[in-house]
């Protein structure tokens, strides 16, 4: 599953925003294919880590290659190659569920006839198809994540971001959303998750977490737990973001 | 060019899908134009007028009854005191007030100067002027008829009269809806594609689509011309139904061209929408965009020349209005449907929108940014 193809490789990223230092010094490699968890509490910088390897945000300083581009002068080649799913909810719920679909396969350039045949295969996957021409706003929030997950993918990105996908949604949906991450990973997808449940960082392939702005710990969670001693990720963790505490 | 077609696709399903807003854009214009017409009227039809005739004479009685018969005053009373009079002024129950003194009757008959008094409530200046204009016209004809009689019934007694002829070009009666009409069109187009394309983008922004939209390859313009053509749309349409009511309803001679007219709505609305897209994109709340595009809105109005003349503006308002949008487009519609001026009579001013829009628009796309 995994290569030796770097698809993010991350140098000294550092921003600022004022006095305040968002991210501080990271450097991590993501390999292709690869599930890589990024970790950390509310507030250590991890949306604004992701919002620069997509071409959101200008870093303060670094190097950083996404999908072998540039986020500094390759911007628009770059977003070509990425997908990215926000916390916030950004399918419009005014529109259906396939006219969603057409739009944002549509502005990544894909043909009509392609969209049709890829959203009807990617509808009755999801088991959608009878939802096929209703509002985004009708449906429950769990088919309304799986869906703006299989959008953010439907134009076969190299590397896809993922930004706390799994909030405010039940145990059961959860687990189907990372079938759906699975089944990305396989197709030689990167996927870049951020979340806060620890169970879901026991599914990636290595995890990093961030405390405070810098990457504290990154390995396997089989790696990390053995280094901290710990039964579980969650102990990993609670160590980790104690350790920070200690030092304010 | 395939980006922009998706882009489009979306904003017209969105447009047409919002059934709260649909009535807004499409039924409240021509609510508007109907009621704004006939309501935005300097056209003096009810004066009321009070009459204390101390003479009582068969020529006081005279006047008094040129005033009666004219459509534009109503009588409300006559009295012989000054007192009952000023009472009725003070409590805003008449407009103005004509007073014949004792002996009126007998300096006319002397054929020597008589004199009749005009009081006028100047609350409202312009109102007053125009009181005072239409009591001097009715005064002004009865003198002539009385100048008339007197060269028949006595001698040549030296009286030579000399008489104004006017002639009012473009609009000959004087009316007011075929000088109003032009300017509440280009005011309902311009609130309509002012606040649609204001609260537009950052609608988008409140409601996080924006990100989704700024990590795609779409190109700053691809995105602001997506949203720019729908508005356009909606602009032209409302254009379309104002002047087929103002020719079928209203009976407006459109004296010049039509395809003038969209041509120059064409260069407006694109420096209009281009400055309601520059707020939106510009602002991160629906309201903080609402209250931005009010700001303008009023002052490009009230400076417009819709309500008063530019002319007398002081100088530096009207070195204000080269950077009002609303001005031009009003001065150039009045121009083409009721002068039936041509391309290079709006020349001057259609290009001076020219380049008010492609700035605008420069700007506009200039500061949306796809990264913070």
């Amino acid at each position: 599953m995994n290569s030796d193809k770097k698809v993010i490789s991350v140098r000294n990223l550092t921003k600022k925003f004022g006095s305040f230092t968002a991210n501080d010094d990271l450097s991590f490699d993501v390999y292709q294919g690869e599930i890589f968890g990024f970790l950390g509490a509310n507030g250590a910088g991890k949306t604004t880590a992701m919002k620069i390897l997509c071409g959101l945000s200008y870093p303060t300083s670094g190097e950083i290659m996404v999908a072998g581009l540039d986020v500094y002068k390759q911007r628009e080649e770059l977003k070509r190659n990425i997908g990215y799913m926000s916390q916030k909810f950004s399918l419009y719920e005014d529109l259906t569920v396939f006219e969603n679909i057409r739009f944002y396969a549509g502005i990544y350039g894909m043909s009509l006839k392609d969209i049709k045949l890829k959203s009807d295969d990617l509808l009755k996957k999801l088991d959608l198809v009878h939802a096929r021409n209703k509002r985004i706003g009708e449906l429950p929030l769990g088919w309304k994540q799986k869906l703006a997950f299989s959008v953010a993918i439907f134009h076969n990105p190299e590397i896809v971001f993922l930004d706390e996908p799994t909030g405010g949604v039940d145990p059961v949906t959860r687990r189907q959303f990372w079938d759906l991450i699975y089944e990305a990973s396989r197709n030689g997808i990167t996927v870049f998750v951020t979340t806060h449940y620890m169970d879901e960082a026991e599914y990636c392939n290595r995890v990093s977490i961030m405390v405070d702005g810098r990457i504290e710990a990154l390995d396997t969670p089989e790696g990390l737990k053995n280094k901290f001693d710990a039964k579980d990720m969650d102990e990993v963790f609670l160590r980790l973001a104690r350790k920070s505490n200690y030092k304010e | 060019m395939r980006t922009i077609k998706f882009i489009l696709q979306k904003e017209f399903l969105q447009i047409f899908r919002n059934k709260s807003m649909l009535p807004v854009i499409f039924v409240m214009p021509i609510i508007q134009l109907c009621v704004l017409v006939f309501a935005a009227t300097y056209e003096m039809k009810n004066t009321n007028l009070f009459v204390v005739d101390k003479d009582l004479s068969s020529h006081s009685r005279e006047l008094i009854s040129k005033f009666n018969g004219s459509p534009f005053f109503t009588v409300k009373d006559i009295d012989f005191s000054i007192n009952n009079a000023e009472d009725e002024l003070l409590k805003d129950d008449v407009d103005a007030i004509l007073v014949f003194e004792n002996g009126f009757g007998k300096l006319v008959d002397k054929k020597e100067p008589a004199e009749v008094q005009v009081l006028v409530n100047a609350i409202d200046a312009s109102a007053a002027g125009l009181y005072n204009a239409y009591i001097l016209s009715v005064i002004q004809e009865y003198n002539l008829q009385l100048k008339a009689k007197l060269q028949i019934v006595g001698k040549d007694n030296g009286i030579h009269l000399v008489q104004n002829t006017y002639s009012f070009l473009f609009n000959p009666e004087m009316k007011y809806i075929p000088y109003m009409l032009p300017g509440i069109l280009v005011l309902l187009v311009t609130v309509i594609g002012l606040f649609l394309s204001a609260m537009n983008v950052v609608r988008e922004k409140e409601i996080g689509t924006i990100e989704q939209i700024n990590v795609t390859p779409i190109k700053k313009y691809q995105f602001l011309i997506g949203k720019l053509i729908p508005f356009l749309v909606i602009g032209f349409f409302e254009l379309g139904v104002g002047l087929l009511l103002a020719a079928f309803v209203f009976k407006i001679p459109i004296l010049g061209s039509v395809w003038l007219i969209y041509l120059v709505a064409f260069v407006y609305l694109l420096t209009i929408l281009g400055i309601g897209l520059l707020i939106s994109t510009q602002t991160d709340t629906q309201q903080q965009a609402m209250f931005i595009a009010w700001f303008f809105m009023i002052i490009f109005i009230m400076m417009s020349g819709l309500f008063t003349p530019t002319d007398s503006m002081p100088m530096w308002g009207q070195k204000l209005n080269y950077l009002n949008p609303v001005a031009y487009f009003i001065k150039i519609i009045r121009m083409i449907m009721l002068k039936g001026s041509g391309f290079m009579d709006v020349a001057k001013e259609l290009g001076i929108l020219g380049v008010y829009a492609v700035s605008i628009l420069g700007i506009a796309v200039n500061r949306y940014r796809k990264v913070a």
